[in-house]
């Protein structure tokens, strides 16, 4: 759907490459498909309009760094300011002197608040702390049993009453609960509402008059589109938030919505939701929300995630082998084994740059992991060294041995040559270091 | 109240803003450069996208070459005139064959859903109708529960696995019971999914065989629940779930916030798949049968 504006940024300046400085007509060339691009991702109409302003000011005029091209140098400055506009680094939650710590989530309806706030409890709870959560929404039918599921799924305790339907009260208790028990971090899960419900948020704001929590998160979806504005403004202005999750990252969204939050209430995006399971959250990191917005990948989260699951060593060695381009079929079969303890295949192709579009309409399968890896247990250790070695009958034979078929031998050579052929071009290419621990 | 004046009463919020914007540009009488791009940007901040907003325009601005419009009053009945049109003709859930009707019930986490479900539900049992409910969504924490609650309210049958079962033998289990106690509707509950995990829209697509094989003419309508809230990634949704299952209609709801829905002209353009129902509220009445017509002179009005 979306051209990496990369791509598009390239084509414009393609005639220009070499020349010193960001011309004016040139820069605006670039910002209108800048502006494109942010509106594609939902960001707000006035929010672009501001920092199309903010960039071309600063554009004009600039010199091109030598090692990039006036693309290059506008993608630059639109991304710094992205950046800047998302905040700093990202920020954690703050724990409150005298426990226990409160937090509310507050948010719209089906932005994913209960799932939020059983994920922070799990954080916590890895943290050594001991968390509480409460069901602080008794509108929608069975809210409170989802809360208790998911707190029995990461043995986090649930206060919960069925017979009241005063959320204000039922805080209350939980803090007095809270002290009883020696839970130092209370997570209320109020009911989603809208934000120009005044009765809804009136009572918000009781709950949180009465509670005074430490932090009001707010939960907003990255598929809100431009309405996310008047959301933000609403929940910050009538309640007061003090950070912001954003919640299904895991999708396509471009995730602009971050941007307008941010503009509007100039408070931190603290955490990022990126899967149904409980163990799916993670920090916020602006610059990755940034080039994803801009359709850039993510390079930076693969390379984290990368080295979670590699060991340091094993990193270097495999660096070593492409560099000295003898990268062999087994090589491969532990560079598989890695990609599947990383986690879903397509979530970590999406993260490379250019990856995303490439990957378009191709269907990742797991289970074609698992048959590459019996297509090498079944080649012998020169085949698997030396794939010139295949024959026709050397293929057939291996197909009988793994249980596969030719075409799938005949698929895993292919993607090996080819994997082999990347692999030099990420050599040879300047300006690009692959980055240390990259499975492929 | 007719039903006219309930649309309009529900969707008097999402009228404000808009009508509120396009009221103060063509309050201005005369029609030049800067009127248009003030109304480009009352359809982008509506979440039209701005390929369908850039479009509208460019036929405003042709109509405005050619001399047909010249004042801001024709201006804004050419306007409303091409969205319904955009928007095609009205389209509403229609029951109609053999029974019973089985609706499948799709779409991302959060958007309402089994809400929806609920109301349809009472809406179909309000007119006389058998109701069964399939608690497909056997993935999210107490979503049984939740549907459960709704059935009672409707006063409809449900048909239930335990949480973390097979959803396709839900559907299969809830056409099988159906027909046996000759009910009229089906409606199939279902987890949300977020369109780009394929092993999870190789499992709607499976729920979607099984239906077939109890019976074959069914799923009668396949329904994607959109959240007005939702940008430019709700047609990608669409396309997505049409791509693997074939979407019938769209659902929109949360209409009653500040947020207008705009994506459904892209949606209706890209894939033709027309709108039928939208949520204004979350009370048991608040689903309305969407008339495009009546859609945008509510907008405009």
């Amino acid at each position: 759907m979306f051209e990496s504006l990369t791509e598009k940024l390239e084509s414009i300046f393609k005639k220009l490459r070499g020349r010193g400085l960001l011309k004016e007509e040139d820069v605006e060339a670039a910002l209108k498909e800048v502006r494109l691009a942010l509106l594609e991702a939902d960001v707000n109409f006035k929010v672009v309009k501001d920092f199309i302003q903010k960039v071309k000011d600063k554009a004009i005029g600039k010199e091109v760094l030598e090692s990039l091209t006036p693309g290059q140098q506008v993608i630059k400055i639109v991304n710094d300011e992205l950046c800047a506009l998302l905040g700093g680094a990202s920020s954690r939650i703050q724990l409150s002197p005298n426990p226990p710590t409160v937090i509310m989530m507050v948010g719209l309806h089906g932005s994913g608040k209960t799932t939020t706030s059983a994920k922070l409890a799990r954080f916590f709870r890895k943290e050594g702390r001991r968390p509480m959560l409460v069901a602080a929404d008794l509108q929608r039918p069975a809210a409170i049993e989802q809360l208790i599921t998911l707190g029995s799924q990461i043995d986090v305790p649930v206060f919960y009453s069925k017979d009241t339907k005063n959320p204000v009260a039922l805080c209350g208790e939980s803090i007095k609960k809270a002290r009883l028990d020696a839970r130092d971090i209370l997570i209320l899960d109020t009911a989603g509402r809208l934000h120009i419900d005044e009765g809804l948020m009136a009572e918000l704001k009781n709950v949180k008059d009465a509670v005074s929590p430490k932090e009001v998160i707010f939960v907003a979806d990255a598929m809100t589109g431009q309405d996310a504005v008047n959301i933000a403004k609403n929940f910050n202005e009538q309640i007061g938030i003090d950070g912001i999750i954003l919640t299904k990252m895991d999708g396509d969204a471009r995730g602009g919505a971050a941007i307008s939050i941010r503009a509007i209430t100039q408070k931190p995006i603290k955490f990022i939701g990126v899967g149904e399971k409980i163990d799916m959250l993670e920090p916020f990191h602006p610059e990755r929300v940034a080039s994803r917005i801009l359709g850039m990948g993510d390079i930076l989260s693969l390379i984290e995630q990368t080295q979670s699951v590699f060991e340091q060593k094993e990193a270097e060695k495999l660096q070593e082998k492409i560099q000295g381009e003898s990268f062999t079929f087994d090589d491969l079969k532990e560079q598989l084994k890695k990609i599947r303890n990383m986690g879903p295949l397509e979530n970590i192709l999406n993260m490379i740059p250019g990856m995303s579009n490439k990957m378009k309409g191709v269907s990742v399968d797991g289970k074609e992991l698992v048959r590459t890896e019996a297509v090498i247990n079944s080649m012998t250790l020169a085949e698997r060294r030396n794939h010139n070695l295949l024959n026709g009958s050397r293929r057939k034979r291996i197909a009988m041995g793994s249980g596969t078929t030719a075409a799938d031998v005949n698929r895993v050579v292919k993607q090996y040559v080819e994997l082999k052929k990347m692999l030099k071009m990420f050599k040879g290419k300047k300006g690009i270091k692959l980055p240390k621990g990259l499975p492929f | 109240m007719g039903l006219f004046d309930q649309l309009k009463n529900g969707l008097a919020k999402t009228r404000k803003g808009f009508v509120e914007k396009v009221e103060a540009i063509f309050s201005k009488g005369r029609i030049d450069k800067e009127t248009i791009e003030e109304l480009e940007e009352a359809l982008i901040t509506s979440d039209v996208g701005i390929h369908a907003a850039q479009e509208i325009v460019n036929f405003l601005r042709e109509k405005i070459r050619k001399g047909e419009i010249e004042d801001t009053l024709s201006a804004k009945e050419a306007l409303k005139k091409e969205m319904a049109s955009l928007l095609g003709s009205s389209a509403p859930v229609v029951l109609f064959g053999e029974r019973p009707f089985v609706i499948l019930t799709v779409g991302v986490n959060g958007v309402g859903k089994t809400t929806t479900i609920g109301k349809l539900a009472s809406r179909f049992a309000s007119e006389g109708h058998s109701v069964l409910l399939g608690a497909s969504d056997t993935f999210r924490a107490a979503a049984i529960e939740q549907l459960e609650i709704w059935a009672k309210r409707a006063g409809a049958s449900i048909v239930k696995h335990q949480s973390g079962s097979d959803p396709a033998a839900v559907a299969f289990d809830a056409i099988e019971s159906a027909r046996h106690k000759k009910i009229d509707v089906v409606i199939i509950d279902t987890a949300g999914r977020l369109h780009t995990k394929s092993p999870l829209m190789e499992e709607l697509k499976k729920v979607k065989r099984v239906v077939q094989k109890a019976m074959p003419l069914a799923p009668q309508e396949v329904l994607l629940v959109v959240d007005a809230t939702t940008g430019q990634n709700a047609l990608r949704q669409a396309q997505l779930f049409n791509e693997a299952i074939g979407i019938t209609g769209v659902a929109l709801t949360k209409l009653d916030g500040t947020a207008k829905g705009g994506i459904v002209f892209a949606i209706k353009k890209e894939l033709g798949i027309p709108v039928r129902l939208i949520g204004v509220g979350e009370g048991v009445d608040d689903l309305r049968d969407f008339d495009p017509k009546e859609f945008v002179e509510a907008l405009f009005d």
